[in-house]
């Protein structure tokens, strides 16, 4: 067995990042899903792709994860390329893909220790580990469940424990929390939390803002396969956005047509079909001088500004469409 | 319960680490990766293994009752000749039939683990995503599904095997039970073919049942099964000669009961299961790389 721990055939690269992407690129025939991103991400960041559906977060998830090979630019995960060395650079990872495939065939305790054994795992290490993320994902009472019988949370749950079997220091989630109720998310969120809090490194994609300033120490905000802007949610609201955002609703008929009557208010405008955001630093001060041009809104919000309005402001698009 | 490993190595949070490292792993999937998926397959199926025990046992117990106590004695009350078995003897119907039994029931069960499970792996459940993502190689995935349908076709065809000697249509035991893996072999060149086209199918618009019904059914009908090939017009002989199904027979009669055909005849049989097996297997595991590594 000693032959089977030789690791001569791969370069031992020490770099900074746990990953490094320049020029990233995939097409399929004339379609390009990424066209040319270039991030960096180092060890224990929990970092963030942002952007609508199919705007090749998946795709680059894919490749970061060693399964789709690149069209172009270079790519290195923990020092690794990935086209070159996917068994190598997969064994570092664990995955969440966007849509559940966990085994039905299966009961829920065996989804975990079947998925370790591809890992080489011996079962001295995958059965404790295994008892130990049922625990961990709060499913320690369905661990011979057959696997249909979970609900969509509870899947999920067993899809990101499973995804620790391997004891990965870097977690690649697609969409975690897609399609969950509000509790569900909360329960995801809190244990992918202890685990960005224990020094793993997430990589997720979202389309969901608030996952996005919960979970990400920075993201890049893609459209159509091209980096729009980078930063800490913090930071690229205070660049992109105002501090706050006054929300109209006049009726869907009527928002264009008041929209002309608002001009001078705030900063910026934007009118969507069923409301108008007036962006200010100070909303209350913009909501009285709305109401000072006698203007009547059904109804009327103060908030502050959120990644929505970022991307608005970036792409000239809201994310949910 | 297997006893913990040392309490030192448990983290607050990550709890217990892994006992290899990263490249570790990676250097044990690439070299036993296709095995990791064929255990795991064949320990999926003990989830149907009702299923494939009644398969297994009941479908030689009804073919060989119906055959052997029906049609077999219909055969040889009517027939003066017999079937020519070696050195100028004769063989019943039953004898005659038993390799035939032995290679469909191999062709039957490849027919659904290379067309319903491939559609279920990429497509309903999507199971072969959850391993491609792991350190196994898109290519292993396709292997190990071909290991473990080849564990499940033994376990038939080696079932089967004992049913004809249960019914006495083994003349030479010893040469015959190599049947069991000549019926093998019609499976893997039927199969792998088929698991090839089925890694490229999108969506099911009905192809499958095509196979089945258009592919697999002639091929039982006119590979030599009941009757020798030489009855069939040569219109239709062709399909024998081509059919996986009809080499791994006329095999399986040259070990039963040693029918009488030449040495270069059963070599070229061999070699069609064999080569039709290895092209099957290589565009297999193309397909599987191409869509699940795309």
């Amino acid at each position: 067995m000693s032959q089977i721990t030789s690791t001569k055939t791969v370069p031992e690269t020490r770099s900074d990042f746990v990953i490094s992407a320049r020029n990233l690129t995939k097409s399929y025939g004339d379609f390009t899903a990424v066209n040319g991103i270039s991030f960096d991400v180092p060890p224990g960041e929990s970092f963030g792709l942002l952007g609508p559906n199919g705007a090749g977060k998946s795709t680059t998830m894919k490749m970061i994860g060693g399964v789709s090979q690149r069209s172009g630019g270079e790519l290195s995960i923990m020092g690794l390329d990935p086209n070159r060395y996917g068994p190598e650079v997969r064994a570092h990872l664990g995955v969440v893909p966007q849509q559940d495939n966990l085994d039905e065939d299966l009961r829920v305790r065996d989804n975990l220790l079947a998925y370790g054994r591809y890992f080489g795992l011996p079962k001295s290490y995958l059965q404790p580990k295994a008892d130990e993320l049922l625990e961990f994902a709060q499913l320690a009472d369905k661990a011979k469940a057959r696997v249909d019988s979970l609900s969509g949370g509870m899947k999920r749950r067993l899809t990101i424990a499973r995804s620790l079997i391997n004891d990965p220091k870097i977690l690649l989630l697609d969409e975690p929390t897609t399609g969950l109720d509000p509790q569900a998310r909360h329960i995801l969120w809190d244990r992918l939390f202890r685990l960005k809090e224990a020094g793993v490194t997430l990589i997720l994609t979202t389309h969901y803002m608030d996952e996005a300033e919960q979970l990400c120490d920075r993201l890049i905000v893609v459209d159509k396969g091209a980096i729009m802007a980078e930063g800490s949610p913090a930071a690229l609201i205070r660049e992109h956005s105002t501090r706050e955002v006054v929300e109209l609703r006049f009726g869907s008929d009527r928002n264009t047509t008041v929209a002309s009557e608002l001009e001078g208010i705030g900063e910026r405008l934007e009118t969507l079909p069923d409301r108008v955001l007036i962006y200010a630093d100070d909303g209350e001060a913009a909501l009285e001088a709305v109401t000072g041009r006698g203007l009547r809104p059904i109804t009327s919000l103060v908030r502050r500004s959120s990644l929505e309005d970022v991307f608005l402001r970036l792409t000239g698009r809201s994310l949910v469409e | 319960m297997n006893k913990l490993p040392a309490e030192a190595a448990a983290h607050p949070v990550l709890g217990l680490r892994s006992p290899l490292t990263p490249s570790q792993t990676a250097a044990r999937a690439r070299r036993f990766g296709a095995f990791y998926y064929a255990d795991m397959w064949i320990r999926r199926m003990r989830g149907y293994q009702g299923t494939v025990l009644m398969t297994a046992v009941g479908t030689p117990l009804i073919y060989l009752l119906g055959m052997g106590t029906g049609l077999a004695v219909l055969i040889d009350a009517n027939s003066d000749a017999g079937f020519p078995g070696s050195n100028g003897s004769t063989v019943s119907y039953l004898v005659f039939l038993g390799p035939a039994l032995v290679a469909t029931a191999a062709l039957m069960v490849s027919s659904e683990e290379n067309t319903w499970t491939v559609m279920g792996g990429f497509k309903w459940h999507r199971t072969y995503y959850g391993p491609n993502a792991s350190p196994l190689s898109s290519g292993q995935i396709a292997s190990g599904h071909v290991m473990g349908q080849a564990f499940r076709l033994l376990l038939t065809t080696g079932i089967y095997y004992l049913f004809l000697l249960l019914f006495g249509a083994v003349p030479q035991p010893e040469t015959g039970w190599l049947m069991v893996f000549t019926a093998l072999l019609a499976g893997l060149a039927f199969g792998m073919p088929l698991l090839a086209f089925s890694a490229t199918l999108k969506e099911d618009r009905g192809q499958l049942t095509m196979v089945q019904r258009f592919v697999v059914m002639p091929l039982f009908l006119f590979s030599g099964t009941f009757f020798p090939l030489d009855n069939l017009p040569l219109g239709v002989r062709w399909i024998g000669w081509i059919s996986p199904l009809w080499h791994s027979t006329e095999l399986g009669r040259v070990l039963s009961y040693g029918h009488p055909e030449p040495a270069a005849m059963t070599a070229l049989h061999l070699a069609y299961l064999l080569v039709l097996s290895a092209v099957g297997l290589v565009l297999a595991r193309r397909n599987f790389t191409r869509r699940l590594a795309g």
